[in-house]
């Protein structure tokens, strides 16, 4: 035992040192990995989307129970390579200021399309709580009068998606197509996701009508959803907008984009927003992906985008990998602790996630491991909530150990200590 | 971003000194309004860049999400639970019983099933754009009061126990909508008249008087001394910064007798703090009439969707004794969530949220229209209720809120302003005709945020120059000096008060 723990210890000594003796990285190449991981990862996300259009627009054409299985298939298949895109939001305005187009949640599925009784029963204090585009030419929106006989991108984008200034009226992206592909979730926290019957598209033989307005809303929601991410990738180009951006001043911009992203997207995003709050209020709606019981894998998937984004290398949806020199490079040429600390922190959270996923695919869905009265199961989403938010603590680190000051954490106790210390003026932030 | 803030900066170091004391100067002989000599603006400070100070956000404001962003410096944990309560604050509540139980215990009567419904992208509310049925009147309603009639109600409003006593069937506001299976209680009803106004360049501008009814009364007629006011939901940038003012330095503003003759007086609203039970300064609504904004949230909670919580803990919202149908509907009070349907742990998150909604930056500062604005906005003494800064105190837990200078151009102090705005319903100190100086910044970016630009406690001012205009009291003077500039002075004016 004794020769052992000497053993390890002169490994872990020898790894030490040889990190160390490494020379630290151009931080301008490690942001060229990270705009490369972008680049790929967005463009694997696109061909995901084209193939989900593809599948969609035969469904279209021959709407039998078959192809409505290919198009869900498809759609679970094109979230794989976006949620691992996630890891470039929050740091990166040109991916913030557009993400809502593709992935807004949680969303009133009554503004789109025809829902359960017992969810329209509500009176309506959003109008568009249940005003039903697909079954309707005309909808009033804060008081005017909207012409919906003609479903275009325009309609979809400019007049619903967050009509009224109500962010729960989503009418583009992901969630809007989830939901015109499975239907409502009416099991509650039990098992179960949603089931729309495929002869919804079946201008034949049209169930819960307008069958023709629901078929072009979908293609509609699809070929908005290939624009978008085709716009994106244009983005991450060798002369793109965000690459740009993060290449600014040597690089330093984008690592502080990387390292902001990484935090928020463990911590607030999924930790918080994402999973605490159901967890907390045990309903089956808090689930990103609630019309497909699809949430593990976003989960999974998201936690998978971190550890590309922290390691510099990404296997593309062909097994191609993109990579190159990486922040945790960076991080371990200033303190090789916190990085080994921040890689053992990621693989954690994927054990985690890994574990939700095995749940699911055993017949589990998330909605039911955060069920009231489901202690196992809220433990399971309660210690991968813990392993988000240790592996954040492990990025504040690495933050503090590059001496990113323009993230500035201030309210962070693992940084400051907490303390009442004078408080910088925003000017010398800037200078 | 960061960029070009840096390099406004430096510009307005550069140019705003000369630039500010040129205009000022030029408009002394022109400006005499004001019973004391007018002041020339100070020079842009650096600081004014940020007028949250370092809470001020970094993120985007040129889209609809400006102010939905997190303060500035509040760390990874600290915007886990901004977004938490983020969520908490879009969620649609449903009746009881549901088999969700955090998630139900609206109304029975209600206004909104969400607070994000009424405080549209966190931003300012509107009018309705039209009538009942034409539109709903979602993110504005009336408020509703008698005066007291009782030895017992005179006794309450003389130790300001309450604000005001509720109309004794409607209770304190107009719910214009209910749970299945229950009347709304009416509809609010607004005319507009056209008032003409002449400026000093023989321009007309077209004010919209409006008045307020309210029809299809479901529970029979209201009381003969029924007391009406209209409130939009304010914007929700900023208040933990106003939260976190001194009192001290905010009652040193006050000069409720005029002793400096300034025709300014300036009162505070002492309030009943509910959890505190005691009196209280108002900082928050159109009033001054809420001393914190876990008060704000806990009688919005009740009023506006009809859930308890831990500051109003009845479950019934603002069902009046005289609904008695409304006060024994079931209701989502549970054990899980401390005996209440919002549970403190949510409840604590959403003011949390609604503390760390962050300012944003000012922006066009160094322009030298803007320049001439601020020149004007001083020369007219606007900063006379329009105060510039504060410095906040100490935020326990939140030192990014803690000590810092902020722009906030507010005195949060009540005034007299005039016939024209009086709503003619005391509240709490606040007589029928004062209101508080609401905070500027933020202002110049509702167009982009919310798509309209209607100011003003009940949205009747459709941009900047007409609520100027609708200023009269203790502002009658400045607002005289607004009309007698130029085009170009007001619009320099106004283009300031839109940077802030």
């Amino acid at each position: 035992m004794r020769r052992l723990f000497a053993a390890v210890l002169a490994a872990a000594a020898t790894f030490a040192a040889s990190a160390v003796a490494e020379p630290a990285p151009d931080v301008a190449a490690v942001i060229k990995t990270y705009a490369d991981i972008a680049q790929a990862s967005y463009g694997d996300a696109l061909a995901g989307a084209r193939q989900l259009q593809t599948a969609v627009n035969t469904l279209v054409k021959e709407p039998n129970d078959a192809n409505l299985q290919a198009a869900r298939q498809a759609w679970i298949a094109a979230r794989v390579p976006y949620m691992q895109t996630e890891g470039f939001r929050f740091g990166n305005k040109i991916v913030d200021d557009w993400e809502g187009r593709v992935n807004s949640w949680p969303l009133d599925e009554g503004l789109i399309d025809y829902v359960s009784t017992a969810y329209s029963n509500e009176s309506p204090a959003n109008d568009l709580y249940v005003a039903n585009v697909i079954a309707n030419t005309s909808i009033k929106i804060a008081g005017e009068e909207v012409d919906t006989s003609k479903i275009t991108r325009q309609l979809l984008t400019d007049k619903l998606q967050e009509a009224g200034g109500v962010e729960s009226n989503v009418a583009t992206g992901y969630h809007a197509i989830e939901f015109l592909l499975w239907g409502q979730d009416l099991n509650g926290t039990g098992p179960g996701a949603g089931n729309r019957p495929a002869t919804d598209y079946d201008v034949k033989s049209c169930t819960n009508g307008h069958c023709d307005r629901r078929a072009l809303y979908l293609q509609t929601a699809t070929d908005l959803l290939v624009d978008d991410l085709a716009w994106m990738v244009e983005q991450w180009k060798p002369d793109g907008a965000a690459r740009r951006a993060v290449m600014a001043d040597n690089g330093q911009a984008g690592l502080v984009a990387l390292f902001k992203g990484l935090g928020s997207l463990s911590y607030g995003e999924m930790a918080g927003e994402r999973m605490k709050l159901g967890l907390l209020i045990h309903d089956p709606e808090e689930e990103q992906d609630c019309f497909s019981d699809n949430t593990h894998n976003s989960l999974y998937y998201d936690a998978v985008g971190i550890k590309n984004i922290y390691l510099g290398s990404y296997k593309r949806a062909d097994g191609t990998v993109v990579s190159g020199p990486s922040a945790s490079d960076l991080v371990r040429a200033k303190s090789p602790e916190t990085d080994e600390r921040t890689r053992a922190a990621l693989d954690v959270t994927i054990d985690h996630m890994s574990e939700i996923v095995k749940r699911a695919q055993a017949g589990e869905a998330y909605d039911q491991l955060i069920g009231e009265g489901n202690a196992d199961g809220n433990a399971i989403v309660e210690s991968a909530i813990s392993a988000l938010i240790a592996q954040a603590k492990e990025l504040e680190r690495g933050i503090a150990a590059l001496d990113l000051k323009s993230i500035e954490f201030e309210g962070s106790n693992s940084l400051d200590g907490g303390g009442d210390k004078p408080k910088r003026q925003k000017q010398s932030r800037a200078e | 971003m960061a960029d070009s803030i840096r390099t406004y900066v430096r510009l307005a170091l550069l140019l705003a000194p000369g630039l500010a004391s040129v205009c000022a100067a030029a408009l002394l002989a022109t400006a005499g309004h004001g019973q004391t000599a007018p002041k020339p603006a100070p020079p842009d400070e650096a600081a004014e860049a940020f007028p949250g100070g370092t809470a001020t956000t970094d993120e985007s404001i040129d889209t609809h999400d400006a102010f939905s962003h997190f303060s500035h410096g509040i760390g990874f944990e600290g915007e886990a639970k901004f977004k938490v309560g983020n969520a908490i604050f879009r969620k649609l509540w449903v009746s009881a019983p549901s088999s969700t139980t955090s998630s139900d215990g609206l109304g029975p009567l209600y206004n909104s099933r969400s607070c994000q419904s009424c405080h549209l992208k966190d931003g300012r509310g509107h009018p309705p754009n039209g009538n009942y049925p034409q539109d709903s009147a979602e993110s504005m309603f009336l408020r509703l009061s008698i005066p007291p009639e009782s030895d017992e109600q005179r006794r309450l409003i003389a130790e300001h126990k309450v604000n005001f006593i509720d109309e004794p069937t409607y209770g304190s506001q107009l719910q214009e909508t209910a749970i299945q299976g229950f009347d709304n209680e009416g509809h609010m009803h607004i005319t507009y008249d056209d008032v003409p106004v002449k400026l000093g360049d023989g321009t007309t501008v077209s004010l919209r008087r409006p008045t307020y009814s309210i029809v299809d009364l479901k529970y029979g007629p209201l009381h003969p001394k029924v007391m009406l006011s209209p409130r939009v939901a304010p914007p929700m940038t900023g208040l933990g910064l106003i939260e976190a003012i001194p009192e001290a330095q905010i009652r040193a503003h006050a000069d409720p007798d005029d002793k400096d003759g300034d025709g300014i007086s300036g009162r505070v609203n002492e309030v009943w703090s509910i959890e505190n039970k005691r009196l209280e300064l108002g900082r928050f609504g159109w009033k001054a009439g809420v001393p914190s904004i876990r008060q704000q949230a806990g009688t919005a909670f009740a009023g506006d969707m009809g859930l308890s919580n831990p500051v109003v803990p009845n479950a019934w919202g603002d069902c009046s004794p005289a609904q008695t149908f409304c006060r024994n509907a079931p209701n989502g009070n549970s054990e899980r969530d401390g005996g209440l349907e919002v549970s403190p742990k949510l409840f604590d998150m959403v003011v949390f949220y609604a503390q760390n909604l962050a300012v944003p930056p000012r922006r066009n500062f160094t322009d030298p229209k803007v320049v001439q604005g601020k020149a004007l906005f001083y020369a007219l003494n606007c900063q006379g209720c329009h105060t510039p800064s504060f410095t906040t105190g100490k935020v326990e837990g939140q030192p990014h809120l803690s000590n810092q200078k902020i722009w906030s151009y507010s005195d949060l102090l009540l005034h007299d302003m005039g016939e024209g705005l009086a709503d003619n319903r005391p509240e709490g100190m606040a007589d029928g005709r004062e209101w508080r100086t609401p905070p500027l910044w933020g202002l110049g970016l509702t167009q982009i945020v919310n798509g309209h630009t209607l100011f003003l406690h009940d949205g009747r001012a459709r941009n900047i120059e007409e609520a100027i205009l609708w200023h009269g009291g203790e502002a009658q003077a400045a607002r005289d000096g607004f009309a007698a500039l130029s085009q170009s002075e007001r619009d320099a004016l106004i283009a300031f008060v839109a940077s802030l």
